[in-house]
């Protein structure tokens, strides 16, 4: 998907894992993924490097679909369509 | 010809069923012999991770690292001497753990406590009640708290916790696919 594509995005789940280090943002997100449904999409936002990497293998592992991501000044949102 | 595929197929899927048999589980097995607050938080956050990845976690406290699950609330009666110095001698839980390194007197693991606050870096204590919740399997060495005379009573409350000797570990890291040393 492109930069264009997923800024449109309206995410069904926003996990907002800024404030917390790891394995803060793993936790936040299985704990999300729990609260959509199949198809759905939800948004992490992050604020560090190791996150940015993190959730994308998550996803992998989980059978969920990685969308990418759009970084902004402050923050990097992520996006993954739930298996 | 028929048969012959049959026969074929047949032979395939009992192959397969055995190699499958052989493949280790998506479980990680994870002995904490350190009791260094530095060490034991690394195996935690280790511990956590995996769970949110869905893969199954045993965990197996020996030596020192079992002074890490000590109630810092508890204290049993009937130790002897011995029993008893030990138990004065090494830290009473989780919130007593020293740095492997740069302890400096107790400044060093202070200071490490002030950051991961300022940083929001979930403490070992908050650590253990996630790894509770998210179902890590604690197994305690038995002959390390016959050792060092700690007593069951005096362990945390942690669901399912287990008393078992080196033959449960090497099962449970038989069949798992990453095996670690802490």
């Amino acid at each position: 998907m492109t930069t264009e594509d997923l800024k449109n995005i309206t995410a069904n789940f926003i996990v907002d894992a800024r404030g917390t280090a790891c394995p803060g943002p793993l936790l936040a997100a299985k704990k999300a993924i729990g609260e959509i449904e199949s198809g759905e999409i939800m948004e992490v936002l992050s604020a560090d490097e190791g996150t940015k990497h993190d959730i994308p293998r998550w996803c992998e592992k989980m059978s969920h679909e990685f969308l990418g991501f759009v970084d902004t000044d402050s923050y990097t949102r992520l996006f993954l369509k739930k298996a | 010809m028929s048969m012959e595929l049959e026969n074929q197929v047949k032979k395939l899927e009992d192959q397969l069923k055995k190699l499958q048999s052989t493949q280790p589980k998506d479980q990680i097995s994870i002995i904490v012999f350190s009791g260094d607050l530095d060490k034991v938080l690394a195996s935690m956050i280790i511990a956590t991770g995996a769970r949110a990845m869905d893969t199954e976690v045993k965990m197996f406290f020996t030596f020192w690292g079992t002074t890490m699950l000590r109630d810092k609330n508890k204290s049993p009666k009937g130790k002897d001497f011995m029993s008893k110095m030990f138990g004065f001698m090494l830290p009473k839980g989780s919130t007593k753990l020293k740095l492997s390194k740069l302890n400096m007197g107790g400044m060093g693991t202070a200071m490490l406590k002030g950051l991961m606050k300022k940083k929001n870096v979930s403490s070992l204590e908050d650590l253990i009640k996630i790894a509770a919740e998210m179902g890590v399997e604690i197994n305690i060495c038995q002959m390390s708290m016959d050792l060092m005379g700690f007593k069951k009573e005096e362990m945390i409350d942690y669901p399912n916790i287990k008393y078992v000797g080196v033959g449960s570990y090497l099962s449970d890291a038989g069949e798992s696919r990453v095996q670690l040393f802490i």
